[in-house]
């Protein structure tokens, strides 16, 4: 549980940012899939660009975790479901205007009924979970 | 001071916050940013119903559910502790083209005729938060992330597989916006 907070810390810096640039809106969304807007293009790009940045420094500096750890970046399996899968969450996120995380920061606004949608989401999940063994994958 | 940071934050400020918390979840516990992940520990915790997929030591991957947790107290700390003085901007081109399909209230981040409590029993509701929050968790398990483990940690750590998956994401999204959106409304817009 101790060792834990430091998560539920980021966590919550991670909500304030998505919060006050406005990640959380559904006008947001709906803006950059209508190409009216930077604003989310920005977010995402330089988001990307300072992810990769920090990661080609940590793979080239002796940097290790704070207990001492080498760093362990875990690698994604290319898989036909990547393509289908994508393909879903894209057309879901139109709909709801937001990918997982804001998911949690919309219910921490006060935007109660944004509990059916991470139900929704939730239930996605369990079904993935009982079929993912007859799907290609 | 306190009023800078209480209006929207621009995107050079909020995507590099963004970004660093790819490096500061490796450096504090060797942790590959993800988000959606954490759906599928709730189901192993709650519900795993003797399916494989569900079968691991959730218990061992908690961090994750600390972290969702944490973006619900920072969104509602932002909320009621930085609440913007502006009313809330929606780009012309997207408020009219959104009015065209019948959305009708913009005063706040989401539409409250869409997303609002009493559309949870609509078929409004039903088709925007039901089914789309089903996409969203199959999508994302099936793709294997989400946006934040694909696109942020994936492309950060230039893996192509996460490239794919965000092109798809994108490609996906395109299609909810311009073919299944308008069918959307067309079908429950009217109530």
């Amino acid at each position: 549980m101790r060792g834990h907070l430091r998560y539920l810390f980021v966590g919550m810096m991670f909500g304030v940012v998505f919060v006050k640039a406005e990640i959380v809106s559904w006008f947001r969304i709906q803006e950059m899939f209508r190409f009216d807007s930077f604003h989310m293009y920005g977010v995402i790009g330089s988001a990307v660009a300072v992810g990769m940045a920090s990661v080609w420094l940590i793979r080239r500096v002796p940097i290790t975790t704070l207990s001492g750890d080498p760093i362990v970046i875990r690698p994604k399996r290319f898989t036909p479901g990547v393509v289908y899968g994508g393909l879903l969450f894209g057309t879901g996120w139109a709909l709801t205007g937001a990918c997982p995380g804001p998911l949690f920061a919309q219910v921490g606004m006060g935007y109660g009924a944004i509990l059916v949608t991470l139900l929704g989401a939730t239930a996605g999940t369990w079904v993935y979970g009982a079929m993912e063994r007859h799907l290609p994958r | 001071m306190l009023d800078v940071i209480s209006r929207p934050w621009p995107w050079y400020v909020a995507g590099p916050l963004i970004g660093l918390t790819v490096p500061v979840l490796l450096i504090i516990g060797n942790r590959n940013f993800g988000i959606s992940s954490s759906l599928r520990h709730l189901c192993a915790a709650c519900a795993p119903a003797g399916l494989p997929f569900f079968t691991y030591d959730w218990k061992a991957e908690r961090w994750n559910l600390f972290f969702v947790a944490g973006v619900m107290l920072g969104a509602a700390l932002a909320t009621w502790g930085l609440p913007d003085p502006e009313p809330f901007q929606v780009a012309a081109e997207t408020r009219a083209a959104l009015e065209a399909l019948g959305v009708r209230d913009f005063s706040g981040v989401m539409p409250r005729d869409v997303f609002g409590l009493e559309q949870v029993l609509s078929l409004k509701g039903l088709v925007f938060m039901g089914i789309g929050g089903f996409l969203v968790g199959f999508g994302t398990r099936w793709a294997g992330g989400c946006t934040s483990g694909h696109t942020i940690m994936g492309l950060s750590s230039l893996q192509w597989p996460s490239l794919v998956a965000s092109i798809a994401f994108m490609a996906g999204g395109f299609f909810g916006t311009w073919v299944v959106l308008p069918l959307v409304f067309r079908i429950v817009g009217g109530e």
